[in-house]
């Protein structure tokens, strides 16, 4: 069908496209619906919040609870510890995994395929599997309540080594040849070329990583006990565990500690989608 | 083959850029796997030290334990509430939205706005929506005339529950893979398909579930993993209750671990969630990949 015809079509058809709009709206709001109440809940007082039926929406709209998070827990620590944890693995997981796409891509070497299918294999590994060694390499090593116990175990990736290896394959053969004539280095053929020409795969990595460490959950659990040293995800949970549940108040920290992600969300939807169909869709 | 000198040092550059990484796996997660299996062969102090050699003793429990037996079944539930419906819900939802419409993109961020949700958040307002006195889905329910039940109280409720959970949290991963699975396959085989008199429920099963059977089945299997890995959500929820009915896999390994302090046992749990995840793995590249269409 030409798109004149399609146009066309459309047009003689308006209350059906009025119809699949609707059928949109409705289904969209009905699936971010659970996130949609915390929001409006966070804006809701206690008294408010317990009265029946349960209410949807706000009658006279409060930002309260958002004063109450910061007052019972310091979530403006949670989220520095957090942001600090997250873009160290951020950095880390892109020089390692550059640096290891780098030489499965451009460098020729014996063992080079067993090497790649070694990085590979710990994909094959959950974490949790290994958690109880890891748990202990940490406690052994001082690490506990710390940065590095929370970063240093996730500085690499496979995935993302993968990713950055399939870019660097896209490069042409003849800048590498061309970069060797020159008497450009292994390293800065990297640097000034290899790195430039892969931003968006770059991009997907960096995404990925930080919100795959923002997110965590039972790591931080295991590895911190002071409260200041809590990342936000297990902070806010700590709301749950309190002797009286205050709702509004566990809604208004989900929300603050859901935001960085859903703008990152925003922001970077392009890389994610990148990274999340990069194993499933061959091509 | 002999290797020669020049072999020797091309092997030493590459091995210069694989270090860095290569030293993080081998310290957090070759060598911990090596240790896992150690561990599972020990008796172990609360500290973690080995006491002495327990053999295959701990598997042996694992066999005769009432509990591990609960916790596989739990796990086998939670996995068969939780794919197969959070795979067809998504490929509804993406059908929906491969659409070339203004604004589609507005919907497309609303319906995976999940993916960026972290369990804990997920699990707090869901903890929120299963509340027998303040929840809205017991509300909503009773408007239709339904008494709902009590989630996270009656044991076969509460796996449920979780399920449900976990649904909403890979919906968002979920729909964009199927879309893009979608929006891969041509439009002439529909046009093909149209001339031929195929139309609604017989184009989908004919044509699009087959062409997107490659996603379909990379969802099975990715899915069911991040099942067996689930623990966040459980910890919130339900703390692996009531009566260990969301006990599963990995939960047992937090509790036998962290809270009992039997790091041997847990060791030899954590060796059996490893063999699971290992044969789903060489099931996806082996033997199921084959059978799918691909172009």
């Amino acid at each position: 069908m030409s798109t004149v015809a399609m146009q066309q079509r459309t047009q003689r058809l308006p209350y059906r496209k009025a119809g699949t709009y609707l059928t949109l709206a409705l289904v969209s709001v009905l699936v971010a619906f659970p996130l949609l109440l915390a929001l409006s809940y966070s804006f809701m007082s206690e008294s408010e919040i317990a009265t029946f039926p349960p209410p949807v929406l706000p009658a006279r709209p409060t930002f309260d609870n958002y004063g109450r998070v910061l007052a019972t827990i310091p979530i403006g620590r949670y989220l520095l510890n957090s942001f600090v944890v997250s873009s160290v693995v951020v950095i880390g997981q892109l020089v390692t995994a550059s640096l290891a796409a780098y030489a499965f891509s451009f460098l020729v070497f014996r063992g080079r395929q067993l090497l790649f299918f070694l990085f590979l294999s710990t994909l094959m590994i959950p974490w949790e599997a290994t958690i109880i060694p890891n748990y202990m390499t940490i406690r052994s090593l001082g690490w506990l309540d710390t940065y590095q116990g929370l970063a240093v175990p996730f500085l690499a990736t496979a995935f993302g080594t993968f990713l950055l290896r399939q870019a660097f394959l896209q490069i042409p053969r003849e800048l590498w040849d061309a970069a060797r004539i020159d008497g450009a280095t292994t390293f800065r053929f990297l640097r000034d070329v290899v790195i430039p020409l892969s931003r968006p795969a770059l991009g997907t990595v960096a995404i990925y990583g930080f919100l795959s460490t923002y997110n965590q959950y039972f790591w931080p659990l295991l590895v911190t006990n002071q409260t200041l040293m809590r990342t936000t995800q297990v902070g806010i949970a700590q709301l749950r565990f309190e002797e009286t549940l205050r709702w509004g108040l566990v809604m208004a920290g989900v929300i603050m500690v859901a935001a960085p992600t859903l703008a990152l969300l925003v922001l970077g939807q392009r890389q994610l989608i990148r990274g999340l169909t990069a194993g499933a869709v061959k091509g | 083959m002999r290797w020669t000198r020049r072999d020797l040092r091309s092997l030493g550059v590459g091995l210069v850029y694989l270090a860095p990484a290569l030293f993080i796996f081998v310290v957090f997660v070759f060598i911990p796997l090596g240790r896992t299996f150690y561990l599972s062969l020990f008796h172990t102090r609360v500290t973690g030290a080995t006491s002495s050699f327990a053999g295959l003793d701990h598997y042996i429990d694992l066999l005769t334990s009432e509990t591990f037996r609960s916790g596989l079944t739990a796990t086998g539930l939670f996995a068969v509430y939780t794919v197969p419906i959070g795979i067809i819900l998504g490929l509804v939802l993406a059908v929906l939205l491969n659409q070339r419409l203004r604004a589609i993109n507005v919907f497309r961020t609303m319906m995976a706005s999940t993916i960026a949700i972290s369990a804990a958040v997920g699990a707090l307002i869901w903890l929120l929506l299963f509340s027998p006195s303040l929840g809205l889905l017991n509300y909503v329910l009773s408007l239709v005339g339904i008494r709902g039940p009590e989630w996270l109280i009656q044991p076969t409720i509460a796996i449920i529950a979780v399920s449900i959970t976990t649904i909403w949290l890979t919906l968002g991963t979920n729909i964009i893979v199927l879309l893009a699975g979608l929006q891969g396959i041509p439009e002439e085989i529909y046009e093909a398909a149209r001339l031929d008199g195929a139309r609604g429920a017989r184009m989908f099963t004919r044509i699009t579930v087959p062409m997107v059977s490659p996603s379909l089945f990379f969802l099975l299997v990715v899915d069911t993993i991040a099942v067996l890995q689930a623990f966040t959500q459980i910890h919130l929820l339900t703390r692996g209750g009531p009566v260990d009915a969301t006990r599963t896999i990995v939960y047992g390994i937090y509790l036998d671990a962290f809270q009992n302090f039997q790091f041997g046992f847990a060791s030899a749990e954590s060796v059996v969630l490893f063999t699971l995840v290992l044969v789903l793995t060489i099931i996806q590249f082996r033997f199921v990949e084959r059978r799918v269409h691909y172009q």
